[in-house]
């Protein structure tokens, strides 16, 4: 049986009058890498603070990793960790710092060797004892990634990891992203890069306008575009144009 | 719940070793914090103190006390700073999102604010020192004094709390802090209040500053306390209480 660690079944929420989750059924399957592809604005943040339990939703059931929201934020927060949209990094403290303070944070039982640890894993070491102030923008961003890692969460969500990041530093998240999972870690991943959910994803979706507007793995939804125009296009099919064929339509109706 | 009562001491400990190294590599701020209230101390004695009519023979010992609460003043809006980073950074987002005890958050940034404005404030006493002030206070005055002040601080620190998570801008956190620095001007911490005109005079002796003033202007040079010790507690007590629960308010709300 395949086991869904995140279910999220009608999530609606509101900012006072806007309203940006007009009822979002998501489904992660465990170890996979979940891409939510959405446009600056849609509501992809909106939805990993719910998940996370920074932010309450107003209706809609969210399950993660067996525990409902409302009723276990607490097992939840230790199944889980955030890697939000900005970099969440101590930048008074030095990058073995950080990582010594969440894994003390987390209660492990050698937070100096775990950050050691994944000092060495992401090639860190020259800069580990550098204040993150002086960090650049790629090396803040693995930094706050391997924060991300300390305890090995099962969960890991991605805010937009690599907006903001030269393309060095973006294959570089990447690849650790790919490494995670095949170690088994279960990855939601917001973007509004399609090229970046085509290259990681296992299951992509689609939100806009509040909703879901396609699930699916890549090789499904580029079977959601419709056949008349494919004779057209020659080369395969890119999810940009999917995307843009899906809204395209939406728009119309 | 329980699993995260039960580490509530621990989480505390590391959020104030945190705050302790953002003291001691921020020492600049602390040079920030207190090159105003040196400069003031210094003109007010070397310029306007022969002019100023205290009866006490040394003004610095006059000056004082209202130097301490305007450093304190300086200082807690570098709190209301540092809670703001730590909002808009991200950070608090990040804890929230790990199994640590919530409370313990706040409290480490409330422990930094007491821990660097008694430095400051020492920093203050060790400069009046060079300058010729003399207390003949004991052990028993001096902890009394720094209790005043540690309560005065905290009673600050809540209102900067409030002002740093409600802030929308770096300079809008510290904003709050002008007319704190501002109050011990008209107090009777630099001359006394009865040369000012009334309504002035009415609300120099009734705002928090002048008891507090008093109160650890006695203390130092050991004379006896009468009430305004009490109505000092009484001002901070209550501006404690109040800020705190709507700093609360508005914490669990972020
Ligand atoms: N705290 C908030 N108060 C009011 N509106 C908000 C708030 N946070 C986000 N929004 C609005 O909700 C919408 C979705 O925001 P967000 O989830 O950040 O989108 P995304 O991450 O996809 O760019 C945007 O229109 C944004 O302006
Ligand atoms: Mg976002």
């Amino acid at each position: 049986m395949i086991e869904n660690v995140i279910q999220i079944e009608k999530l609606r929420k509101s900012y006072k009058d806007v309203e940006v989750l007009k009822g979002v059924n998501v489904e992660v399957e465990k170890g996979k890498i979940f891409a939510l592809l959405g446009s600056n604005g849609a509501g992809k943040t909106t939805m990993i603070r719910i998940m996370a339990t920074l932010l309450e939703r107003d209706a809609g059931s969210v399950v993660i990793n067996g525990f409902k929201i409302e009723k276990n934020p607490a097992e939840i927060r230790n199944s889980i960790s955030l890697t939000g949209q900005f970099a969440a990094i101590d930048e008074i403290l030095t990058g073995r710092e950080n990582l010594q303070m969440i894994a003390k944070l987390r209660h492990l039982r050698n937070p100096n060797q775990v950050a050691d640890e994944l000092i060495n894993r992401f090639s860190m070491s020259e800069a580990a004892d550098r204040r993150v102030g002086t960090y650049s923008g790629g090396m803040k961003r693995r930094i706050d990634i391997a924060m991300s890692l300390v305890g090995n969460p099962e969960i890991i969500f991605l805010d937009e990891p690599t907006t903001g990041l030269d393309p060095e530093a973006r294959l570089e998240v990447w690849k650790i992203i790919q490494e995670l999972s095949a170690a088994g870690t279960t990855i939601f991943l917001t973007t509004q890069y399609l090229e970046e959910a085509e290259q990681l994803a296992d299951k992509i979706a689609i939100l806009h306008d509040g909703k879901i507007i396609a699930q699916d793995t890549l090789e499904g939804l580029k079977k959601l575009f419709p056949p008349a125009k494919v004779e057209y296009v020659e080369k395969q099919l890119t999810l940009e144009e999917i995307f843009l064929a899906i809204i395209d339509d939406k728009e119309e109706k | 719940m329980e699993s995260i009562n039960k580490y509530f001491f621990k989480d505390m400990s590391v959020m104030f070793g945190r705050s302790m190294r953002h003291i001691f590599r921020s020492m600049d701020t602390i040079v920030t914090v207190c090159i105003t209230p040196i400069a003031m101390m210094l003109l007010f004695v070397y310029v306007f103190g022969g002019a100023i009519e205290t009866g006490t023979e040394n003004y610095i010992d006059y000056l004082l006390p209202g130097v301490m609460l305007m450093t304190i003043g300086s200082g807690i809006a570098y709190v209301a700073y540092r809670l703001f980073l730590d909002k808009q950074r991200g950070i608090f987002e990040r804890f929230h999102s790990m199994p640590i005890a919530r409370s313990t958050i706040l409290w480490g940034h409330v422990l930094t604010s007491l821990i660097s404005n008694v430095i400051s404030v020492v920093v203050i006493i060790l400069v009046a020192l060079l300058i010729g002030f003399r207390s003949s206070a004991g052990i028993l005055e001096w902890l009394a004094v720094f209790g005043i002040l540690g309560i005065f601080i905290l009673a600050l620190t809540w209102i900067a709390v409030i002002a740093g998570l409600s802030a929308k801008t770096p300079d809008g956190a510290g904003a709050f802090s002008y007319p704190i620095i501002f109050l011990p001007f008209i107090s009777s911490a630099f001359v006394p209040t009865d040369t000012m005109p009334s309504v002035v005079r009415a609300f120099a002796e009734n705002q928090p500053v002048t008891p507090i003033v008093e109160a650890i202007r006695n203390l130092l040079s050991n004379q006896p306390v009468g009430n305004e010790i009490w109505i000092a507690l009484t001002w901070c007590i209550a501006i404690i209480v109040v800020a705190y629960i709507f700093a609360i308010r508005i914490y669990k709300k972020l």
